[in-house]
């Protein structure tokens, strides 16, 4: 009987990645509550969080403390299981994405191993991602309907309604970026812009999508359920929302569950239309410093990517006043579909263009 | 048993007691989940296959986007066990009568029709370039039909879902 035979080494390598960038992807989520609440105090010209250690830097700590020690309650009329079951679905949603995204290019020790920074390179890699954000709906709509509250079941609709509508705009914006890149390989888009200039032109597929990228990036505020679309959280409606009736770390993990999306979503957006981890002048750099010195300044420039557009989104949602449901509803079906589609037909007659 | 052998096992297994549990649990809220944990099973074995696009894109079009608009229809109707019409006796009756009668027939059109039995290797037309090649290539004709099919029907829901003008 012969059940594994596969490297070990490649299985202690896959596992250490994975932990780093769960870890990680935790770690930037929980400084993310830290930086909202910086961004939004600056923007209104506050203070925000400053006792808990310097610069309030432990505060998502003592946030996170708090949340863990509160009262645990179940509602009596609610279906226990599903209860339970949403706030797990959404964590576990948020953290399966990170799986496909490329981390950096790999890296080759002396001993001729390659090591890869990306968990899986799936032949479906962006369809992953799709498959897995289509799914954590789930987590929302569970939660609000086993709570047994009509605030929560409102909401949880809302919020379903919202991610179908924008799922699709953004599915078909994504089209026209596969249209050119013929790849649906995460590795093999970030392979394409390679450096930041190219035949007299630049090589990140933002320069070459740019109607694409603005409907993605539209439609990622509508899935994270961000203002100014964040209307299944609408206080002024809806009271909490679908998480009404949750308490303890319940309550964090559908908190938190949002800034892990905000961090894997703006990953996402950062490997698709910003270049991933390239940079201009990679290969001169690559040229003078060590192998292993040039991966870990790949991967910093990704993170430094992530964090611009996990700002930009933070910037946005202080500035933005929230949308109502039919403008929300028109927006999606009657500017950004028709838009997307238009694209795709441009795309595709420019791509056969060229390759005639 | 090889590892392919036990993952063909757990998710058949998977399989059929979701889609028993889909039919014989009371609340419909836990038959759509049920429903959704088959969908997941069944896109394991065509991973099995090595049809990575189908596999996805079953995840995506049914458990993500079709059983979300079921759950949807399901918590807005709010059925509960308390409401739901209490059949009589006969009809009942009726009912086990009817479907032994389809069960037979099925079994009987099984028995008398020999069963290709499918290939054991996996192989790389599930792979999406493949795949697109094949239904652009050899099926482009029924595959732009079926699109035609699904556009009418989308039309004829709007048709349906639009209000009536007031004569």
């Amino acid at each position: 009987m012969q059940l594994l035979q596969v490297d070990i080494w490649f299985i202690i390598e896959k596992l250490v990645l994975i932990t780093v960038i769960l870890l990680g992807s935790l770690g930037i989520a929980m400084y993310a509550t830290w930086g909202e609440r910086k961004v939004a105090a600056v923007m209104q010209d506050r203070i925000g969080p400053a006792r808990a250690g310097l610069f309030g830097l432990l505060q998502p700590l003592a946030d996170g403390g708090k949340l863990f020690f509160k009262e645990e309650i179940l509602p009596d009329r609610s279906t226990k299981f599903l209860f339970i079951m949403g706030p797990a679905l959404a964590m576990l949603t948020a953290c399966m994405t990170s799986a496909v995204v490329p981390w950096g290019p790999d890296y080759v020790t002396q001993t001729g191993r390659v090591v890869s920074l990306q968990v899986a390179d799936i032949n479906i890699g962006i369809l992953f991602v799709f498959g897995v954000v289509s799914l954590g709906v789930y987590g929302v709509m569970l939660g609000g309907w086993a709570s047994n509250n009509k605030f929560s079941l409102l909401s949880s609709i809302r919020a379903a309604s919202q991610a179908i509508s924008y799922e699709l705009a953004m599915g078909i914006s994504l089209v026209a970026l596969l249209m050119m890149t013929g790849s649906l390989s995460l590795r093999e888009i970030v392979s394409q812009q390679h450096g930041f200039w190219h035949d007299g032109y630049f090589t990140w597929n933002f320069f070459k999508q740019p109607l694409g990228f603005l409907i993605f990036l539209t439609c990622s505020f509508a899935e994270l359920n961000r203002a100014p679309f964040d209307l299944p959280e609408c206080e002024s409606e809806l009271n909490m929302g679908y998480h009404q009736e949750y308490s303890s770390m319940k309550l964090g993990f559908f908190l938190f569950a949002e800034y892990i999306n905000l961090f894997i979503s703006s990953a996402i957006l950062a490997t698709l239309f910003f270049g991933g981890y390239n940079f201009p002048f990679m290969d001169q750099v690559a040229a003078s410093v060590s192998p292993l010195l040039f991966t870990i300044i790949c991967v910093l420039v990704l993170l430094t990517k992530i964090v611009g557009f996990i700002l930009f989104f933070m910037f946005v949602r202080w500035t933005l006043p929230r949308f109502r449901y039919d403008q929300l509803m028109r927006l999606g079906w009657k500017s950004l579909i028709p838009l997307a589609l238009i694209n795709m037909l441009i795309t595709g007659i420019v791509v056969l263009w060229v390759i005639k | 048993m090889s590892l392919y052998q036990i993952c063909f096992w757990v998710l058949t297994v998977m399989a059929l007691g979701c889609a028993l549990g889909v039919i014989l649990s009371r609340n419909p809220v836990s038959s759509v989940l049920f429903l959704i944990a088959t969908f997941f099973a069944i896109s394991g074995h065509y991973l099995l296959m090595n049809a990575q696009f189908l596999a996805i894109v079953n995840i995506i079009v049914y458990a993500g986007a079709i059983m979300v608009l079921f759950l949807f229809v399901i918590m807005l109707m709010n059925l509960n066990a308390d409401t739901e019409p209490q059949k009589n006796r006969l009809v009942q009756l009726a009912g086990v009568v009817s479907g032994g009668i389809l069960f037979l027939v099925i079994l009987a059109a099984l028995r008398s029709s020999s069963v290709n039995v499918l290939e054991q290797t996996p192989t790389d037309i599930g792979l999406i370039k493949n795949l697109g090649k094949t239904l652009f290539t050899q099926f482009v004709l029924p595959f732009e039909i079926s699109s035609v099919l699904f556009l009418s029907a989308m039309i004829g829901a709007v048709v349906i879902g639009k209000k009536e003008e007031v004569a």
